[in-house]
């Protein structure tokens, strides 16, 4: 299955820092400075508490929570739970017919037209 | 304070045309419009309340009301996509008990196959105000492959298989058979499913529902209103409503925002599942039914698959008819949004004028329900209890 081309993304205010920390090759997500958590996709306002929140570096590592491949389209979507708790929707690379939930995967990012890259996983 | 027994719904009208390329949109809705008044036996100035969603052109209601030239006192616009409609009864039934309206006209029309939209499968452009939008949008999750996640999670935590979820399509299409208007009138069987094109794994395309252009609408009505017409007596007894979404990345697709409005819903009413003799259930996909039979507590959580086997959906055969016009898998799926022709054939069963080959003997609780979005990511859901008085 050839992969897709991925578009790159929109932006507004909240995602910018996101974009030009993976330029850099950093992975973030955000925490809340009130009540501690970690969430996804990043946000100023916790969505658990309303705290204010910031930036940390993340790991990167992470499992296979459900995925999808369409096959004809050339891509497969996924939810990806992080070492660090919260689940994410991304895309997998390479040959589905090896994935399965709960398997592990890690961050490989992928350039996107502008080069913008972003956060997909491989096996 | 409670909505039950406070409203009735006495017009309920399904648009028989699936292709409409010589129609507008506006001029569908009127027609719906047309049609459920001539059912419920008002007329055009007895409405004094009006709600539409987004397939509703133009702002809010506004267009609609000025097209079809409505001078109501009440207007709503909620739209949670596919459930809105059901949401709407409620909304309706509220707004009657607070006599804010006496009679509100709901409606839906569309034409997705006239306009060649590929509903399932085509990716969304990016929208940097949606604030999911930055993060999600250029991974293309689409309708399709959003609902086979939680198909997929469902056979991984379960072992639900294709062959439980082709059972759903199986039990739409016997139905559709009677229906002259079904857009999918043959019956096929669970190989038939499990053999036709894969969609977006584990979904194949006789696990989606049919692209097709057409519309609904309702009337809801005050009781003293509902017992001067002649239409047997459909109550509103129960409704509930949510939203579910990706709880802050705490994603969990075992469950559904149906999880929540059902059990709302069923509180309202005063009754269990167990009571429920007919079920119309959104049915975007197999896995929608599936979910939402475990989510409204007709089985346990984790049984959907073995509930769903064997037929105990087919009216005259299983324990729970569902969707006896053939449903979206098979009828008609008009503007992509299941919720209103949910609604319409609960009425149709209530009042004992579903084709009788599908219809319920003594059929006096029914369930309509439906999530509109997609409940693989973000979706409202809405279900409505009704009874034959």
């Amino acid at each position: 299955m050839a992969d897709r081309i991925i578009p790159s993304p929109v932006q507004n205010p909240e995602s910018e820092p996101f974009y030009a920390a993976a330029k850099e090759g950093k992975f973030m997500i955000r925490r809340c400075k009130d009540c501690s958590k970690p969430h996804w996709y990043p946000r100023a306002l916790c969505p658990f508490c309303f705290g204010d929140t910031e930036w940390e570096a993340a790991s990167g590592e992470g499992t296979i929570y459900s995925f999808s491949p369409m096959r004809r389209a050339g891509y497969t979507i996924a939810y990806v739970t992080l070492k660090e708790g919260p689940t994410m929707l991304t895309n997998i690379l390479g040959d589905p017919d090896k994935l399965a939930c709960g398997l592990p995967v890690k961050l490989q990012w992928t350039v996107t037209e502008d080069g913008t890259p972003v956060p997909t996983f491989a096996a | 304070m409670s909505i039950n027994g406070r409203a009735y719904i006495v017009g309920a009208y399904e648009h028989p045309t699936r292709k409409a390329p010589d129609k507008s949109v506006a001029q569908l809705h009127a027609e719906c419009a047309r049609g459920a008044l001539a059912d419920a036996g008002l007329k055009k100035s007895d409405i004094d309340g009006y709600i539409c969603a987004g397939d509703a052109p133009g702002m809010g209601p506004i267009n609609m009301l000025d097209y079809m030239n409505l001078k109501v006192r009440y207007f709503d616009s909620t739209d949670v996509g596919g459930s809105s409609y059901i949401a709407h009864v409620a909304h309706a039934a509220q707004a009657i008990a607070m006599g804010k309206a006496s009679v509100v006209l709901i409606t839906l029309a569309g034409r997705p196959r006239s306009e060649g939209q590929a509903t399932g499968t085509a990716a969304r452009p990016g929208n940097p105000g949606i604030p999911d939008s930055p993060w999600e949008t250029h991974f293309a999750p689409v309708t399709a492959n959003v609902y086979a996640m939680v198909a997929a999670r469902h056979m991984y935590e379960y072992g639900t298989t294709s062959e439980q979820l082709a059972w759903i399509k199986v039990a739409a299409s016997h139905h559709a058979q009677y229906n002259e208007h079904a857009m999918l009138r043959n019956v096929v069987t669970v190989e038939d499913v499990v053999n036709s094109p894969m969609v977006s794994d584990p979904l194949h395309r006789l696990d989606c529902c049919v692209i097709s252009d057409g519309g609904g609408a309702l009337i809801v009505t005050s009781p003293e209103i509902a017992r001067s017409l002649k239409r047997p007596l459909v109550k509103v007894k129960g409704a509930g409503e949510a939203p579910k979404g990706q709880l802050g990345g705490e994603v969990d697709l075992r469950y559904s925002g149906g999880a929540w409005s059902g059990p709302r819903a069923f509180a309202e009413a005063g009754v269990r599942p167990a009571d429920i003799k007919y079920a119309s259930i959104y049915d975007s996909f197999t896995i929608t039914v599936l979910q939402q039979i475990e989510d409204m507590g007709f089985c346990e959580r984790g049984r959907g698959g073995a509930f769903v086997s064997d037929g105990n959906l087919i009216s005259g055969v299983g324990k729970l008819p569902f969707n006896t016009d053939g449903g979206g898998l098979c009828n008609n799926h008009p503007a992509n949004r299941g919720g209103i022709t949910k609604v319409i054939e609960a009425v149709r069963q209530l009042r004992g004028e579903a084709h009788p080959k599908v219809q319920v003997p003594n059929c006096d609780l029914a369930l309509a329900h439906g999530t509109g979005g997609l409940i693989g990511s973000r979706h409202g859901s809405a279900t409505l209890i009704l009874e034959r008085e």
